[in-house]
């Protein structure tokens, strides 16, 4: 997957909750906050790595922490259905022109949603302990099943 | 109105999301995928209200928000009305042409629990839908005060055992009949009423689709699916939508002006009710000798349902 997709400066530092947690005695009644820098009236318009997301944004935070469990992609066997990407309850499936780049491992919180509805045989998506690499996982991914 | 193509996945996926990750809600959560799904069937700025519950605490975590567009929370029950006030005044400021650009597209989208929904905001939802505001109220059905710690709504289906109507020796869980919300809404009159799961994208993108592009009062019982509180695993979310649909536990229909039903989803094999029950813990007690009467029970209001749904789909009554 290419850095680019997810290089926005502010992103990824903040753990969510690992900040001192603000009281709810402490909050000022009736805040607002901003989710972008600046105008963002065609926000829909633009993909992430365009946005300018300010620091209020959940997409400059991370919840890599909550995972134990990882989904690896293989590429070589994705046929880009996208079933994985409108499943996905953490919006952790990157697609941009109708393909499948990867996954999104700040906001992944390892469901395995996407290895279920994944179709293609073997999974294009499986699961692996945190801890794995990358490329050992592709080189053990189980062959075709057949039935 | 731009709205989005959904003729296959492929052109859905090309969409940008407008619902941020790093929110808190469990991992698998059905909540998610419905939102994600709203937003990203439509280009059109969004002013969402949502009620106190799971969405609302796990997507404004102080400081951080996960919504790409407006978004207001003022208590439990009034989604409805937060977001019915701000559609007024869009109105009025049009008319008086104090907008910075009155021709930009706004939809108006209200997200609520059943707890908030079928119960605490019952009264907040009625009143808006019969003052006829433009706006989508979407229900995200889980069947429980989830955010509380799973106690029982006027949604918890028979038999299903809560925290407040807990299954044990003396009882065999929640003994009340599910409300029926969406008959309730279609006699307020409202244009588009439906029931939609997510499992079903399409037909679910559709409705959400047409739901935005009606004018005036639309709502939508969306079926959520909760690992937590339904007790079975997150990476089965998918699945155990596809039993509820396919046993017509959650039937998949429109109602358009009040009358005209259609059924939007036919499975091509009914599946047992069984089978949808055997796949979570909260009716797990239910497979005891003494509680056969209840599954017995549960099947035959879904026939009966079932029965009614074709009927009223054949008469447009
Ligand atoms: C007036 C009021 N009553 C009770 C509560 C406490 N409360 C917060 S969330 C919640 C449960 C919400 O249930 P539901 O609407 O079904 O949403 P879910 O969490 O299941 O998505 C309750 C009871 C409250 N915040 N305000
Ligand atoms: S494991 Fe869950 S959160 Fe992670 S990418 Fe898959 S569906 Fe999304
Ligand atoms: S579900 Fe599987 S085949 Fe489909 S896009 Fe995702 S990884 Fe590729
Ligand atoms: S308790 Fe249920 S509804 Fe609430 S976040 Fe968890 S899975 Fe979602
Ligand atoms: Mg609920």
């Amino acid at each position: 997957m290419s850095k680019g997709i997810l290089a926005v400066d502010n992103r990824g530092k903040r753990e969510l909750g690992a900040d001192k947690l603000v009281g709810w005695d402490e909050v000022t009644q009736g805040i607002v906050l901003t989710s972008f820098e600046g105008d963002a009236a065609n926000i829909a318009s633009l993909k992430a790595e365009e946005r300018t997301y300010s620091d209020f944004n959940s997409y400059t935070a991370t919840v890599a922490s909550w995972r134990v469990i990882k989904p690896i992609y293989n590429r070589d066997i994705c046929i880009d259905c996208q079933n994985c990407w409108v499943w996905c309850p953490d919006s952790s499936i990157i697609s941009r022109d109708k393909q499948m780049l990867g996954i999104d491992y700040d906001h992944c919180k390892g469901c395995q949603v996407c290895v279920e509805v994944c179709p293609t045989n073997p999974k294009s998506l499986l699961m692996f302990v945190e801890a794995e690499e990358i490329e050992t996982a592709l080189a053990q991914w189980p062959e075709k099943k057949k039935n | 109105m731009a709205i989005t193509s959904i003729k296959n996945l492929k052109e859905f996926s090309t969409n940008n999301d407008r619902f941020e990750g790093a929110h808190t809600l469990c991992p698998g959560c059905a909540h998610s995928m419905i939102v994600r799904e709203l937003m990203n069937c439509t280009d059109d700025n969004l002013v969402i209200a949502a009620n106190t519950g799971c969405l609302e605490v796990s997507t404004a975590v102080y400081p951080f928000t996960s919504w790409d567009t407006s978004w207001i929370h003022i208590g439990f029950e009034n989604a409805a009305t937060a977001v019915t006030g701000s559609e007024a005044m869009y109105r009025a400021r049009k008319k008086k042409g104090t907008l910075k650009d009155p021709n930009a597209p706004v939809k108006f989208v209200a997200f609520g629990g059943d707890g908030s929904t079928y119960d605490i905001g019952f009264q907040w939802l009625s009143g808006a839908m019969e003052r006829g505001h433009d706006f989508t109220y979407i229900c995200l059905d889980n069947e429980n005060y989830a955010n509380t710690g799973g106690q029982r709504s006027s949604s918890t289906p028979i038999g299903a055992t809560t925290s407040t109507a807990q299954a044990g020796s003396a009882s065999y869980g929640k003994k009340e009949k599910k409300k029926d919300i969406v008959a309730i809404m279609a006699a307020h009159g409202a244009p588009y009423v439906a029931q939609l799961a997510p499992n079903k994208w399409k037909s679910m993108a559709k409705g959400f689709q047409t739901a935005l592009e009606t004018e005036g009062p639309c709502f939508i019982n969306t079926v959520s699916a909760c690992c937590t509180e339904w007790r079975f695993d997150p990476k089965d979310t998918i699945h155990i939508t596809d039993l509820a649909t396919d046993t017509l536990m959650f039937p998949i229909y429109e109602i358009i002006n009040g009358h005209e039903l259609n059924i939007l989803y036919r499975p091509k094999n009914v599946v047992p009710v069984e089978e949808y029950l055997n796949a979570q813990g909260r009716y797990k007690h239910l497979f005891k000798p003494e509680n056969k009467h209840v599954i017995e029970k549960i099947q035959s209001d879904i026939n009966e349902y079932w029965d009614k749904l074709q009927r009223r789909e054949e008469a447009r009554i």
